[in-house]
């Protein structure tokens, strides 16, 4: 298939503005936001990703991620941990017998700005200690230089290397690095005609992260890639989603965007630490009928 | 890679909103309305009231009265006094003031004016409350601002109020049409005598209770409710200086036949047709946004909906597609809910029209509908799309004012200018198009009072909205908005 990344479709930032404040006018009640708070739970890839994080940290946040919260038993988990490589077999271990996923980070993560021998060692470690799914970052430097044949020659790489383990690849745009929204409609482009099984936003390491217009311009370059060939996408906004609220507004954005297929942990993702705790908040205010102080919720 | 046949998207089946319903405080709305003359509720000379229906329930809110000829000029002389003894007399920034806290007041209120709007048009509580109401608080916001610069608004004249106004608004927008003619008639110094329509009179009435609680100079004000005869006494008056009128074609026409060689003026605001062109380059998925905001805001019925739509035939395909989505993922429903995005048509006739003209399209494969089900009670119609029709169809003749989209396909931009105009109205147009240099050479070109550049039904009162052709004479909004209001 033959596609030039200098031509994508026109994007309309103010119409893009439009859209998205209608998403939030929705208003989300009773079981219907139960449904979804619990929807938004098995979403949510728990991330840890400090240098100060030890092995130990991480079993924690794994027993967290099967268990989100002892007072609601039926709760489901969420859908992965998101470590380091070097953290990947820490994980593994502690999740083993669960539907609880392991995604690492790979490639000179946060940055990317290292060599494709290193990014390749990178991503073989995370794959060898049972990574189930790489989350990658694509090279802004090239990608801003206007080299798109490198950036999209390097996830196509990448991909290639999961392939065997049949690992699915997530590339994150690092979209608060690209100015305009035609950028992060083009990269979102060159990583889903390179072989992403999922595109994200953000490494959740710089200020800016995800926001509902850039995610909205990520659903419709999934959309007409779909459109194209019938392949399904999926999609991980990241960091920034703290609160249970603007979670269920991103929801809506899905719904109402690509539909059903895509509401499920197979086709969409929360990058996320604390938003877990304040969707168990909200799932027991619905259980209750009060709220409880935050001394009621584990944090791990 | 293998190539799937993509399914349709669907919506709605793994997750269905909840109904998150609005409601009205008991006490917000009285079991029946009588005449706001000269500063009080007064009892009509006929002694009749008419019921008003909720079109989504058929339920009886509540009931008005009915205005004869007695009680019109016992308006205009309220009027008539209010304006010698007071509101001419009154310093502009005094007259300024009131009209403040008549914006503040409409905020102040603005759930329970949302509600009843909702209550006795149809229309989802999502326009009413983000577009209808907030709209016309500031309507009255920008006017208030003028009244004692009318010096600069007018350089070098000095422009004085014409007397006693008579205004008469559609069901369509019952609030915001109100606003848009009381405010520029009050800030330039005239009293009103206003007629809101026979079916949604409501929100007018509360506007005479926040009148009266804005202490407003007694008559300065009047509103009398009733049918088509008030416009005839409107019209035949002799003491009314100038009639506004927004709506159709047939009393826009007599209005000003009957006034032709008497001293009394006029402006109308008359039905359109209005038109999206969507050239090769336009950015898609918001111009699928906007025609559907703009053909189905208030179930299509607004003189600026979109609802003719053309499209270049390199990308008709695609919009079509795009647009059957977008139209599978509104909620056609109960109007109060808050996530509803398509209420009821206004009346049970409204209804009956548009259904016929749904039905008149015999090839099924040149329609596409909506597939929710719809409400039991009340008048409910699918937003519907009529593809690859001609210009000589009947639903590009009409106007429809229903939920219904035309679409056109054209290929070259001569072809567009010469379609786009070729209709008797010409009120608003929307071209989508990412290239500025396309764009200027077709704005100059269509005739339409109000053209939109990649957006649509961006109204504001500080800008002047109105028609081109049989689209009506005078504008409303900015500082032509003052215009009919004054002599000099």
């Amino acid at each position: 298939m033959f596609y030039d990344f200098r031509k994508i479709p026109v994007i309309d930032q103010a119409g893009i503005a439009e859209r998205v404040a209608r998403f939030t006018t929705r208003s989300i009640k009773k079981e219907s936001k139960v449904q979804a708070l619990k929807m938004a739970l098995s979403m949510i890839d728990l991330t840890t990703l400090e240098g100060k994080d030890t092995e130990n940290k991480v079993k924690q946040l794994c027993y967290k991620a099967m268990h989100p919260h002892v007072a609601l038993p039926d709760l489901p988990s969420v859908a992965a941990i998101c470590v380091y490589p070097t953290m990947v077999s820490a994980a593994k271990q502690a999740l083993k017998g669960s539907t609880v996923k392991i995604a690492s980070v790979s490639t000179a993560f946060p940055s990317g700005q290292s060599t494709k021998e290193v990014k390749v060692t990178d991503t073989n470690f995370a794959l060898d200690n049972g990574a189930d799914e790489i989350d990658m970052v694509m090279s802004r430097g090239e990608f801003l230089k206007g080299n798109y044949q490198f950036v999209f020659d390097e996830i196509a790489s990448m991909k290639q290397l999961c392939k065997p383990y049949h690992a699915r690849l997530k590339v994150i745009l690092e979209t608060g690095e690209l100015s305009t929204l035609d950028d992060v409609r083009r990269a979102s482009d060159i990583a889903i005609y390179a072989g992403a099984d999922f595109i994200k936003t953000s490494t959740g390491k710089i200020n800016i992260a995800a926001t509902m217009p850039v995610t909205l311009v990520m659903l419709d370059a999934i959309k007409d890639y779909y459109y194209k060939t019938g392949i399904m996408i999926g999609m991980k906004p990241a960091g920034g989603i703290s609160s249970a609220k603007v979670a269920l507004n991103y929801l809506v954005m899905l719904h109402e965007t690509l539909g059903n297929a895509w509401l499920n942990n197979e086709w969409f993702r929360f990058g996320a630490s604390s938003l877990a705790n304040d969707v168990i908040l909200q799932l027991e205010k619905e259980a209750k009928g009060v709220y409880y102080t935050k001394n009621y919720i584990s944090i791990d | 890679m293998t190539k799937k046949e993509p399914q349709p998207l669907e919506y709605f089946t793994e997750w269905k909103y909840n109904p998150a319903l609005e409601t009205i405080e008991p006490g917000n709305l009285k079991n029946q309305y009588d005449l706001f003359i000269n500063g009080k509720f007064v009892k009509p000379n006929s002694e009749k009231y008419t019921n008003i229906i909720n079109p989504a329930t058929d339920d009886v809110i509540t009931c008005v009265a009915e205005a004869s000829k007695k009680d019109i000029d016992k308006a205009v002389k309220a009027a008539r006094r209010a304006f010698e003894t007071s509101w001419e007399k009154m310093p502009a920034k005094e007259r300024a003031k009131y009209i403040f806290r008549i914006a503040r007041l409409i905020q102040e209120r603005a759930k329970e004016l949302a509600v009843i709007e909702t209550l006795h048009v149809g229309k989802p509580i999502r326009n009413s409350r983000n577009f209808d109401i907030p709209l016309a608080a500031n309507y009255f916001f920008y006017y208030a601002g003028w009244a004692d610069k009318l010096a600069y608004a007018f350089p070098n004249r000095i422009p004085k109020p014409l007397g006693v106004v008579a205004q008469i608004i559609p069901w369509n927008f019952p609030l915001l049409m109100a606003a848009c003619k009381i405010a520029p008639a009050l800030a330039t110094g005239n009293t009103i005598v206003l007629h809101p329509s026979e079916t949604t009179p409501l929100t007018a009435l509360k506007l005479a209770e926040i009148i009266q609680e804005s202490e407003l100079p007694d008559g300065v004000i009047n509103i009398v409710t009733g049918t088509d005869s008030v416009n005839e006494a409107f019209v035949h008056h002799k003491d009314i200086d100038t009639i506004s009128f927004t709506g159709n074609h047939a009393t826009g026409r007599w209005i000003q036949k009957t006034v032709a060689g008497t001293s009394e003026k006029f402006t109308l605001q008359l039905n359109g047709k209005s038109t999206h062109i969507i050239l090769d380059d336009a950015a898609i998925n918001e111009a699928v946004e906007a025609i559907v905001n703009s053909a189905f805001i208030n179930q299509g019925g607004i003189c600026g909906d979109g609802s003719r739509v053309f499209i270049q035939e390199s990308i008709a395909d695609e919009v079509i597609h795009r647009l059957k989505d977008r139209m599978a993922a509104l909620i056609v429903g109960d109007p109060l809910d808050k996530n509803t995005d398509i209420g009821s048509i206004h009346s049970k006739a409204h209804l009956t029209t548009i259904d016929a003209l749904i039905k008149q399209e015999s090839d099924s494969d040149n329609i596409y509908q909506h597939t929710s089900v719809l409400p039991k009670k009340g008048s409910f119609v699918r937003p519907t799309l009529f593809i690859n029709t001609s210009q000589s169809h009947p639903i590009h003749q009409q106007e429809v004012f229903g939920p219904v989209i035309a679409i056109q396909t054209f290929r070259t931009i001569e072809e567009v200018i010469e379609k786009a105009n070729n209709i008797p109205y010409g009120l608003t147009m929307s071209i989508w198009c990412d290239k500025s240099s396309r764009v200027f050479g077709l704005t100059s070109k269509l005739q339409a009072g109000v053209v939109w550049v990649n957006a649509s039904n961006q109204i504001d009162p500080t800008s002047p909205f109105g028609g081109y052709k049989q689209g009506g004479m005078g504008k409303e909004g900015g500082v032509y908005g003052l215009l009919p209001y004054v002599k000099f």
